[in-house]
């Protein structure tokens, strides 16, 4: 029945006729506050059911991968801080690792120890904005989001006595890290340990186990092991489907082989194991800090930074474990300054691909929240 | 489980797959591709996560580069095909894994390589209207862009 005909008054609501269904396509983004940045979903809906998703991305794309063709290794470092912008020394750290391989170059004990300490705060923090932005997409808002913005703010200000900068660090070099950790480090950061330890309690009550967030995280978006591995999630998003896979366990890089830590792991792979999934990840990482704090021998971490590296002609794959899931650089060296293809295989790209998946046959509402729990960060998606 | 071994068990099973020795990787014929992925993803090797799929402009010719692993081997296998600059079409492997889907699609954004068969193969970083294919290594125009429906209009520069 056309709309334009339509009148109330000849509407009989007992006789199916004259009842009009229509499928409706609602455009969600790219500027919606529940799409972690420009991320625009094609959503066909029946009602408030979702029928189909398509999601549009690209919106963000700068073409690193082409630009780091024409810069040198070290010109690089500072663009892979603007790739998952809230865990960029997660970033640093993939590249340089990366670049070590392909020169063959060691590294001295502290600074991979710092280098360790370094990235699990950061994972911390990814971890907390993660927590703070889903309970906001669930209507709980603003509380929840401060706190937790407000606990990175301790993890950010530590970053920026660390290397002078808030967001983009441009801390790891090749060879090592810019500069040693300040004095007093260690008792500040052992002092977030124990203040954040407190706040994780708080969120437990707040939201982990309040019934609101119970009702509707629990049993929505249900990822299952098989599916999660075939579409190559990594990551939290993984674990939260019950696969104990972390690349710090299974294949160690750094000095990870000599902390004692658990893996998290959910069970069912519903948004709410994603949730807990990462606010467990966060107490395993103040574990892994705790004994690299305790551990860490003396030296110099710094290094005289060459201008140029000039690796041999070949190739390497590494993948490290980032907040957010396996970060891999794919680097092939002609043997000239400048790297021949520089491919980065990033975590949410992945992720986001299982969206439609996921998001079919549930109510829009809940489309944000399996959206808000699989954690994507635009920046590393459209690169 | 190492490069060596794997190469082994391919050349048996499928006796002139395998093509030119490399130290990396294991490169394979075009055709084959699809038969050699559906035995790799079976019991034996269990290569259940298509981890990446890229390629590399060899000017002569473009180098596609498969990542697959394994959580049974704990093993990360590159698997390489060479097209021809002439012919830049393969078989998709998003019917095995469905990870390939979007990452087979950035691999047709960026350099222009068709998969056959792909349920969906549309540009996927750049806007659909774009001609390019930005990293290949003729790609001259780095500062040019070309804005969508606007004929005649200067743009970037």
């Amino acid at each position: 029945m056309p709309m334009t005909n339509f009148d109330i008054k000849n509407i009989d609501p007992e006789k199916e006729d004259n009842l009009s269904f229509e499928e409706l396509i609602v455009n969600m983004g790219p500027q919606h506050p529940s799409t972690h940045g420009v991320l625009y979903l094609e959503l066909t809906l029946d009602g408030e059911v979702v029928l189909d998703c398509r999601p549009h991305i690209g919106y963000l794309h700068r073409s690193c991968e082409k630009i780091a063709e024409n810069r040198t290794y070290v010109q690089f470092i500072p663009f892979t801080d603007r790739l998952d912008y809230l865990a960029s020394m997660n970033n640093n750290l993939g590249y340089v690792l990366t670049v070590e391989k392909l020169l063959n170059l060691q590294v001295n004990e502290r600074a991979q120890y710092i280098r360790v300490i370094i990235a699990e705060l950061n994972r911390v923090a990814s971890h907390l904005i993660s927590a703070g932005t889903l309970a906001q997409d669930l209507g709980a808002y603003a509380t929840p989001l401060f706190y937790c913005f407000r606990d990175r703010e301790k993890i950010v200000e530590l970053f920026d006595t660390l290397c002078g900068s808030r967001l983009t660090y441009n801390y790891m070099r090749i060879g090592g890290v810019k500069n040693d950790l300040p004095p007093g480090a260690d008792t500040s950061i052992k002092s977030f340990i124990k203040y954040e330890r407190e706040k994780l309690k708080e969120y437990d009550d707040l939201l982990t186990y309040n019934a609101i967030f119970l009702s509707r995280t629990k049993k929505v978006g249900i990822l299952k092991k098989e599916v999660a591995i075939n579409y190559s999630i990594t990551g939290p998003n993984l674990r939260a489907s019950g696969v104990p896979w972390d690349l710090r366990k299974e294949e160690p890089y750094l000095v990870y082989d000599r902390f004692n830590f658990d893996v998290p792991v959910g069970e069912a792979g519903d948004a709410w194991d994603r949730f807990k999934v990462r606010l467990e990840e966060i107490e395993q990482s103040f574990r892994i800090i705790e004994q690299a704090l305790g551990g860490i021998p003396e030296g110099n971490p710094t290094v005289k930074i060459n201008k140029v590296y000039k690796p041999a002609a070949g190739e390497v794959y590494l993948r490290t474990e980032n907040p957010k899931g396996e970060l891999g650089f794919y680097i092939v060296s002609d043997g000239t300054t400048k790297p021949y293809r520089n491919k980065i295989r990033s975590p949410s790209f992945s992720n986001l691909a299982v969206l439609p998946e996921l998001v079919r046959g549930v109510n829009i509402s809940d489309a944000v929240c399996v959206l808000g729990s699989l954690d994507i960060v635009m920046g590393e998606i459209d690169r | 489980m190492d490069l060596q071994e794997l190469t082994k068990i391919l050349n048996e099973r499928f006796p002139g797959v395998l093509g030119e020795e490399n130290k990396t990787a294991v490169v394979i014929k075009k055709e084959s591709l699809l038969e050699v992925a559906r035995f790799l993803r079976e019991d034996d090797c269990a290569f259940e996560n298509l981890h990446c799929v890229t390629a590399v402009d060899r000017r002569d010719k473009m180098e596609l580069v498969y990542h697959l692993y394994s959580f049974k081997l704990k093993f990360m296998l590159t698997l390489k095909i060479y097209l021809a600059s002439d012919d830049l079409a393969v078989e998709t492997l998003s019917g095995i894994w469905k990870s390939a889907n979007w990452l087979e699609r950035e691999v047709y954004d960026l350099f222009g390589i068709k998969f056959l068969n792909h349920p969906d193969m549309r540009r996927i970083l750049n806007p659909e209207e774009w001609t390019d294919y930005p990293l290949r290594k003729d790609f001259d125009r780095p500062d040019f862009i070309r804005l969508p429906q606007t004929e005649g209009l200067k743009a970037g520069g």
